[in-house]
């Protein structure tokens, strides 16, 4: 047998900085050297409390952001750390996004709450490379304007791109609207729905209702990519807790084409 | 190389063996059964073939001796982990039946191939013989010919249990020489293993995920109780959780560890802020299901299922696994009509 590498044990990464975008939703800048993805994810771990899969929201030199939402025991905890201090983590993990397969073509990007974290990366890039991609539109909806996330970036956005901002409730104002990511889904304009790349991630009911209303506009099954989240232990195709199907979410996703992950059953 | 050998000079080759090898083998608890007065048989560490029982098929596999139900990975303090050590640092022998030797492969699919291979895994399949133990007849619940488990050919040593003595074929070089020394004579040896079960299955061809919507699963809602007992008996079960242990008050210094996890029992898909998938037992029974007789094959091109009948006999809802394999036929013609 060749030898193996003990891949369960975690790396210690310094947090470099730290982001608050919300009460309950911060950034953690974390060092980390090598090649990741963005949809890509680490587990994250504080000894005591466990390992939660977190996927990466931005990519540096040097550094990945996570962004952490304070939800679950395992998290609540990493929120007791500040700058300086560590963190245990282990990754990066699943395919990520392909930014090759997404350009070429006109582009919309819809994410829900914490859902704009793995596509953060892929929103970036598209918009700083817009000889790689026709039109790209981002609809982004957050619950209230206290749950927006990526503040800062929504500014340099909407230059780049169409941005269509959205909160489940409240005023609409000039920065946002109010309504549902998939009330805006039939207006969208799109030249060519034969070649239309659509990216899909947030809640799981949010992305069933906006994968519906973007069959109905008129996109292809096989332009629609998503992003699946489940409960993983491993990250390594071993623990078995996020396999649907014949489908590992931590080997061959979290990112799937619609085509294929319309007829996985959970 | 085939032998006639008695029970004590068997024992004599374990002896020997023992020097390198931890031998484990089915061993009757008495009284430690799940119900009051009831017994039990369960793989545990042997030093002669007395001690093993092979009346009765054992209720537990012998999948622990590769998958601890408790395996501690690391220590860790503040700011340093330290792996922890094997678990053992012999090599195994285990005796067992052929279709818990082609639970070996299923095994082994999960953990040393589908991802990269597992460290703590691997580290406890290294050096690990098998000995196979003929049947010469089926149990009351088995169904490995039906799943094509009941022919082995990959043992390092099979035996055949005779009136008053054993018959032994010996392809491991290592046990030959112990066999030359003490068998009683020398013949030729041919595995024994059984051609027919009582209770049979049929896995329909057209059998897809389509069977999600069948009406059958609801049953299973009902009666179902989530025990996850079928998992932990089964020899193909491979899932675990991890959990982490502190050793002091502020968390610092503790223990992650994994432990045997089941998909029939509540908690298994949650995530944080309280979502959750198949919260219906029917739902996991399906998925529990499918995967035993067509997820997994789709990945590794045979059936995870080798057809042992353990969960069967587990079962305190008397929900038999062969029977549920026997009703996707029905279902399937329900969800897609009879074409």
């Amino acid at each position: 047998m060749n030898k193996v590498t003990n891949a369960y044990v975690p790396f210690c990464s310094e947090i470099k900085e730290v982001i608050r975008h919300t009460d309950i939703e911060y950034t953690f800048r974390m060092e980390y050297h090598g090649q990741v993805r963005p949809g890509q994810f680490f587990e994250v771990s504080m000894p005591k409390y466990g390992e939660a899969p977190i996927s990466v929201s931005g990519i540096g030199e040097d550094t990945v952001d996570l962004t952490i939402r304070r939800v679950g025991k395992v998290t609540n905890e990493v929120f007791e750390n500040y700058v300086g201090d560590h963190l245990f983590m282990r990754g990066p993990y699943g395919n990520g996004f392909e930014v090759e397969k997404l350009g070429g073509h006109e582009l919309v990007i819809i994410a829900g709450g914490t859902g704009v974290s793995p596509v953060r990366g892929v929103i970036n890039y598209f918009g700083e490379h817009s000889e790689k991609r026709d039109a790209l539109t981002i609809i982004t909806g957050f619950k209230s304007e206290k749950d927006i996330l990526f503040k800062e970036d929504f500014k340099r956005w909407r230059d780049q791109m169409n941005v269509i901002l959205t909160l489940d409730s409240g005023e609409e104002t000039e920065e946002h609207k109010v309504g549902l990511v998939t009330k805006f889904i039939p207006e969208l304009e799109v030249k060519d729905l034969d070649t239309a790349v659509a990216v899909v991630v947030g809640p799981p009911p949010m992305m069933r209702f906006s994968i519906m209303g973007l069959l109905d506009r008129g996109f292809k099954e096989e332009n629609i990519w998503v992003s699946q989240e489940r409960k993983m232990c491993c990250g390594l195709g071993k623990c078995g807790h996020c396999r649907i199907g014949d489908q590992y979410v931590c080997l061959d996703g979290p990112v799937f084409r619609y085509i294929q992950s319309k007829d996985m059953m959970d | 190389m085939g032998y006639f050998i008695t029970v004590e000079k068997l024992d004599r080759v374990l002896k020997a063996l023992s020097e390198s090898y931890e031998i484990y083998g089915p061993k009757l608890f008495v009284r430690g059964g799940r119900f009051t007065d009831t017994d039990m048989i369960r793989y545990d560490k042997v030093a002669s073939w007395e001690e093993m029982e092979w009346s009765k098929r054992s209720d537990y596999s012998f999948k622990e001796v590769l998958l601890p139900l408790r395996q501690t990975l690391f220590y860790f303090t503040e700011d340093r982990v330290k792996e922890a050590d094997p678990e053992r640092t012999k090599g195994a022998l285990i005796f067992l039946r052929s279709c818990d030797l082609h639970a070996v492969k299923r095994l082994d699919a999960m953990y040393l191939r589908n991802g990269e291979a597992d460290y703590y895994y691997s580290r406890l399949r290294k050096k690990v013989r098998f000995v196979l133990v003929g049947c010469q007849s089926a149990g009351e619940s088995c169904f490995c010919v039906d799943m094509k488990t009941n022919v082995s050919e990959e043992y390092d040593i099979g035996l055949n249990i005779r009136e008053g003595k054993l018959e032994v074929d010996c392809k491991w070089e290592e046990a030959s020489a112990l066999f030359d020394q003490n068998c009683s004579s020398k013949t030729e040896v041919a595995v024994d293993h059984v051609t027919e079960t009582r209770t049979r299955v049929k896995i329909p061809e057209n059998l897809s995920s389509a069977i999600a919507k069948a009406s059958m699963w609801e049953e299973y809602s009902r009666r179902c109780i989530g025990c996850g007992r079928c998992n932990f008996v089964c020899p193909t079960c491979t899932c675990f959780t991890m959990q982490d242990m502190y050793f002091d008050e502020n968390g610092k210094t503790g223990q992650r560890r994994r432990v045997a996890a089941s998909c029939m029992v509540d908690g298994y898909t949650d995530v944080a802020g309280g979502g959750a998938y198949r919260r219906k037992k029917g739902d996991r029974m399906r998925f529990k299901v499918m995967h035993k007789v067509y997820d997994f094959k789709q990945r590794e091109g045979f059936h995870m299922c080798v057809g042992c009948g353990r969960c069967d006999d587990i079962c305190p809802e008397y929900i038999s696994f062969s029977h549920v394999i026997n009703r996707l036929e029905e279902g399937m013609k329900e969800v897609c009509g009879d074409e």
